[in-house]
């Protein structure tokens, strides 16, 4: 599947990245290919096959429904917060306890 | 053709903050206000390498929610994350639920211009809310503190068809949300907030117009506001022949407009996909089912019981419910008392007013739906008067003491003994001997005066019933 330049071009810049002329005819070449890799697997019939979205929680499903919990739950205490000082440690710049920013303005 | 051969068509969508005190997948702080950043964990400032664990309150809420709301609450559902560059998003995407939401379908009931009206829901999931931005002079400021907070996005079908349909609307999700302490209801704040989809289309006509989707909505008087003017524009645009924009237009209260964010503009482009960070949410039936069995009943509901096997004025029982900490107070008074009606005027009555003076609610009274209790019995049994018992009540109120201890210091129990009123009445009628005349030559309306008389000398207390009974025999001779 041929990306189209204008496509490779939105794509860039929904991910904020600039690209010279070069860079958008090479990458662009490179997102078709691994596009077409990734094709190839639609030869496989997956009719009946629910799509899998991440891991398999199939026995997750099997242990809830003999009444087991919902599992990878925590609980709604407050815990671990590292303060503005730790938050701002790394800011390049910064007023009062806020980050300070190039203005962004709707 | 003028704006009244259009007719205008809404759906909301509404993000509600789930009350919980942790954050949606970190354990930082939801508490409002505080220094900007305060509020933060390595999960809210989208830090390398950490990891979202969800919290179990928010689906709790969640499940809560959409059981009220008459949804179907899914056993399984999933979070995605959604992109998109923005400041007040340190992690580049938001997560939230996309193609597998918490709840679908539902609906919410109100009371509509004309009769009661019902307007579907399409779905309700969670998500996570962004920071928030400050602009001042020529830098923005970042704070935080809400990103990551549990937010509940509740999205209707655009079943809508007024304004004012749509703030009733509003009002009755509010109400069911704060009632099952899932929100605060609080729009000022931020923890209730809406959006509009707003078009138009011809009266009769099948097809949508072309929508637009307005923000900025923060106060009940602003969504009425911003819907009919949006309508408005719409229907000018048409009528001048042109093409309604499908776009987000931002309201800007001070000019009175909406107006296009350019911004937004390729912001449709999310990519969304399911978030690897993340296990889908299970839930078991039992679990779901669990939650049914513990639903309370909801304010509408209670109303119209208020009003059908209680036998309450409408009015009564709209302000009886209207908060759900004073709704179970006037039950449990109502458990002690049995009389609806009577329990009710003292609810309207005194009650409202002592609360209205001392600027407090009714969580903070000090007295026990058993000695509201004694306060009626004490009327009913004529220990106190009418004015005595008003007097008793404000003490209660002031005070949390029992009845009896304030009827003893206060000196308010009634003289029903017959003996100290026959002395008195003997005394008044002594002092005044031409009045008794006149009220043995007919003029029986001067047993008022006795009455008077006999009450001040016993010094208020006594029973009037008792005392006009007694005057009326001595005086007939």
């Amino acid at each position: 599947m041929k990306l189209t330049e204008h496509q490779v071009q939105h794509v860039a810049r929904l991910a904020r990245l600039a690209l010279t002329p070069d860079e958008l005819s090479k990458y662009g070449a490179q997102l078709s290919a691994i596009l077409d890799a990734v094709d190839a697997l639609s030869q496989v019939d997956t009719s009946g096959v629910p799509p899998t979205s991440g891991v398999d929680t199939s026995e997750l499903e099997a242990r809830l429904r003999l009444g087991g919990s919902t599992p990878h739950l925590r609980e709604d205490v407050v815990a671990g917060e590292v303060g503005a000082k730790a938050a701002l440690a790394n800011a390049p710049q910064v007023e009062g306890s806020s980050f300070a920013i190039p203005k962004v303005i709707e | 053709m003028p704006r009244s051969d259009f007719q205008v068509v809404i759906g909301l969508e509404v993000h509600a903050q789930l009350l919980t005190t942790s954050k949606l997948f970190s354990g930082a702080s939801t508490s409002f206000g505080g220094a900007p950043n305060a509020h933060t964990s390595i999960v809210c400032l989208g830090l390398p390498g950490v990891l979202p664990v969800l919290n179990q309150q928010a689906v709790e809420l969640a499940i809560r929610a959409g059981l009220a709301l008459e949804c179907t609450v899914a056993e399984r559902s999933e979070w995605s994350r959604k992109h998109y560059f923005y400041p007040d998003l340190p992690k580049g995407y938001q997560i939230t639920q996309y193609e597998f939401p918490v709840c679908l379908g539902g609906r919410v009931t109100f009371d509509g211009a004309d009769g009661e009206k019902s307007v579907r829901l399409t779905r309700i999931h969670m998500e996570e809310d962004a920071g928030k931005l400050v602009h001042e002079g020529s830098v923005s400021l970042v704070d935080l503190n809400r990103a990551g907070t549990p937010l509940l996005e509740i999205v209707s079908e655009p079943d809508l068809r007024s304004a004012d349909d749509a703030v009733e609307y509003l009002k009755s999700l509010r109400d069911i949300l704060v009632w099952i302490g899932v929100n605060d209801g609080n729009l000022e704040e931020g923890s209730f907030r809406c959006d509009a989809n707003v078009s138009v289309m011809r009266h009769g006509s099948n097809t949508f117009g072309t929508r637009c989707e307005l923000k900025n909505l923060n106060s009940f008087r602003f969504i009425k506001q911003a819907i009919e003017i949006e309508a408005t524009r719409q229907v000018e645009i048409i009528e001048s022949g042109g093409k309604v924009d499908q776009e987000t237009r931002l309201f800007d209260p001070q000019r009175a407009e909406t107006r296009s964010m350019r911004s937004k503009e390729d912001a449709h482009d999310y990519r969304y996909f399911p978030d690897p960070d993340l296990p889908p949410l299970l839930l078991s039936k039992d679990r779901i089912e669990g939650e049914r069995a513990k639903q309370p009943e909801l304010p509408r509901a209670r109303r119209r019981r208020y009003v059908e096997a209680l036998g309450l004025p409408a009015y009564d029982a709209g302000v009886l419910t209207a908060d759900r900490a004073m709704s179970e107070f006037f039950e449990r008074c109502l458990a002690e008392v049995g009389d609806a009606k009577q329990v009710s005027n003292w609810f309207m009555g005194e009650l409202s007013r002592l609360l209205n003076e001392s600027k407090s609610t009714i969580s903070q009274v000090k007295f026990t739906p058993a000695q509201f209790g004694a306060v009626l019995k004490a009327v009913k049994d004529s220990v106190v008067s009418g004015p005595g018992a008003k007097e008793l009540f404000a003490d209660l109120f002031a005070t949390g003491k029992e009845p009896s201890v304030i009827i003893q210091e206060k000196g308010l129990a009634q003289v029903n003994d017959d003996g100290p009123l026959l002395e008195a009445i003997a005394a008044a009628m002594a002092e005044s001997p031409k009045n008794v005349e006149s009220y043995r030559g007919g003029n029986t309306k001067i047993v008022g005066y006795f009455v008077g008389q006999v009450m001040k000398k016993v010094g208020g207390k006594g029973n009037p019933k008792r005392i006009n009974e007694l005057l009326v025999e001595k005086l007939k001779g």
